[in-house]
């Protein structure tokens, strides 16, 4: 079976300023993929390319077909943006604004199996408690799990997140990176999301993309990419990486270039 | 599995939004019947329902005689059933027009008087009324307040559409036209003689007095041509409150929802207020009170807010007939005076929630 996301060669530029070069990688279904590299590399671009939220230059194939042959609606139906967290201004209730993503398969009116939808991606989030109240009041860690079940009563069968752990607190972080992994492995949904925290991303994520100033430096598992010359490279810093139970632990020690600064202080 | 989650409370949401729409038709009927009762020649609410009746179904509906001596039949159709009229759709679609704009916007002040689309009509009445210039010859001011309007949501549009068509944009750009056509419109009564400069400040007032069938039959064709599209796409709206980005991952084609939803608000704004003057806060005002009523699923919000404002429109203009005797204070000076206040009210409330 072709992989379900198929990209060659994504390029995006922002006026005069290239974001993006040359980004090519497979995705299958069941897969999470972890975007990972400094501030300004190209993460959050990425994913809004993917979603074609921008148009990138390159080819993108979505279970075969060209995304860019496919209308707005349809890859509504298939891929899900969950944005990151904050900026919400809406005073819709949880259960109307996870309603929202049944959007691209309603009508006008509003069926037994779209609110059927809706109650499952509450109840697979363990939100239903709270279904009823204004979205503008939750805190952090409820509001990211209400955008991400808005994404799963979408019924898409890509999810892209961006920084979806980057306003949780360890607790929330792991409980919400674990669901990820979860509804990947039940669902067989394909799951990319962009990581600040190297070592959640190494736990949750099968693969592990490093970006840096738009160009991929290296692909593949957590176990092999991630290590000190990796961290020099691509954040100038020097870095331990542990083995924990086989999962790679990034220490970082020192930023490089202040050494010398270190010392004479 | 626990999967109701949930669906309960939502039907009684859309139980709620049914019934909010269902007694404000309710009141809007009651409304009707004070409303027509209101002039010089004495008529009782109970006739003047008689008289609507009589007149929409002649020969079925059984007249006392009273009203028969009176030509109750007359006077209300005659005289006051189109003002009345005129005021509720009016309201309906100046509420609406308000509402789309805020939704598109994301933004709370928005309504067709911060975008400049309100003065923009004036300047062009008052082109009219002060140097006789116009497009449209018989009608100059009503048709220079129109074109006036539009050329102010174009001007909008155009500008936001070279920026990107940001929300802050298309809001700083309608800022910005809003105080440069009262500056012209100031430097024309500046230059104007006193009776007309008299003029243009009764036009700005907004009121209904220059009401008539013909002028309804325009402006009622106007709103209902536009509102089953709106109402249609009223998941767009919905979208686009949760940002642009996320709407587009919705499927929502942003920028032509934007410029459409945009185009039919400013058209509903012009036809109206060419024919009233600038009637203020039923735009800005209307939207807040439905959406603190019902919350903000636009497949509801957008009648409701109308018949909010069609309400408030129709009640503001009793009062400005009966508040002074021998006195019509101008509609768009009462709804000012009733509105603000109340909006303050309501968020004071809301703050202690």
């Amino acid at each position: 079976m072709a992989p379900l996301l198929c990209a060659r060669g994504l390029s995006f530029s922002y006026r005069d300023r290239q974001a993006l070069a040359d980004v090519s990688f497979s995705l299958d279904r069941g897969e999470v993929l972890g975007l990972v590299g400094p501030n300004g590399s190209g993460k959050t671009t990425l994913i809004r390319c993917l979603d074609r939220i921008l148009d990138p230059e390159g080819d993108l194939r979505l279970d075969g077909r060209d995304l860019s042959s496919m209308s707005r609606t349809e890859i509504a139906r298939t891929i899900a943006y969950v944005p990151q967290n904050g900026g919400i201004s809406s005073s819709a209730t949880v259960f109307e604004t996870i309603l929202m993503g049944r959007r691209p398969h309603l009508r006008w009116s509003v069926s037994e199996e779209d609110k059927w939808k809706v109650s499952e991606a509450l109840a697979l989030l363990d939100i239903g408690g709270f279904a009823s109240r204004r979205v503008d009041r939750l805190s952090g860690g409820e509001r990211q799990r209400v955008l991400i079940a808005r994404a799963l009563a979408q019924d898409a069968r890509l999810l892209l997140l961006d920084e979806p752990t980057s306003a949780l607190d360890m607790r929330n972080q792991i409980e919400v990176m674990a669901l990820l992994a979860r509804l990947a492995e039940e669902h067989r949904l394909a799951v990319v999301a962009a990581i600040h925290d190297l070592n959640l991303a190494a736990r949750y994520c099968h693969r592990i993309m490093m970006l840096k100033e738009g160009r991929v430096l290296g692909q593949g598992a957590p176990s092999s990419l991630l290590t000190g010359g990796m961290m020099r490279a691509v954040y100038g810093i020097e870095a331990v990486v542990k083995d924990e139970m086989g999962v790679p632990y990034v220490v970082p020690l020192r930023p490089l270039e202040n050494d010398n600064l270190a010392e004479i202080l | 599995m626990m999967t109701d989650f949930g669906r309960l409370e939502y039907e009684k949401l859309t139980e709620k939004r049914a019934l909010f729409i269902a007694g404000l038709i309710l009141i809007l009927v009651a409304l009707v019947g004070v409303a027509v009762t209101l002039g010089s020649a004495d008529l009782p609410v109970a006739d003047s329902y008689l008289a609507i009746l009589a007149g929409l179904f002649p020969g079925v509906v059984d007249l006392p005689d009273r009203m028969v001596e009176s030509n109750a039949v007359g006077i209300v159709w005659g005289w006051r059933l189109h003002r009345v009229l005129f005021a509720i759709v009016a309201g309906f679609g100046l509420a609406i027009a308000g509402t789309v704009m805020q939704g598109v916007l994301r933004n709370p002040l928005a309504s067709p008087f911060t975008l400049g689309i309100a003065s923009a009509a004036s300047c062009g009445a008052s082109i009219a009324i002060i140097l006789g210039a116009g497009f449209l010859s018989g009608y100059l001011v009503i048709g220079n307040a129109f074109l006036f309007a539009m050329l102010a949501a174009g001007a909008i549009y155009g500008m936001a559409r070279l920026k990107g068509l940001g929300s802050e944009t298309m809001i700083l750009a309608g800022i910005a036209l809003m105080y440069l056509f009262s500056a012209i419109t100031s430097f024309l009564q500046y230059l104007g003689t006193s009776e007309k400069v008299q003029e243009v400040v009764f036009w700005m007032f907004g009121s209904l007095d220059k009401s008539s069938w013909p002028k309804l039959a325009i402006v009622a064709v106007v709103v209902a041509a536009v509102v089953p599209p709106l109402l249609w796409r009223a998941w767009d709206l919905n979208a686009l409150a949760e940002g642009d980005e996320v709407a587009k991952s919705l499927g929502v084609p942003v920028e032509r929802s934007m410029a459409g939803f945009m185009l039919a608000a400013s058209l509903v704004t012009a036809v109206i207020i060419c024919f009233t003057g600038t009637i203020g806060f039923i735009g800005l005002v209307a939207p807040h009170i439905t959406r603190m009523a019902i919350g903000a699923d636009y497949r509801t919000l957008i009648p409701a807010s109308g018949l909010v404002g069609a309400v408030l429109l129709l009640g503001a203009d009793c009062l400005a007939r009966t508040a002074i005797a021998g006195a019509i204070i101008p509609v768009g000076i009462m709804t000012a005076f009733l509105g603000i206040p109340f909006f303050l009210y309501l968020f004071m409330r809301r703050r202690d929630v």
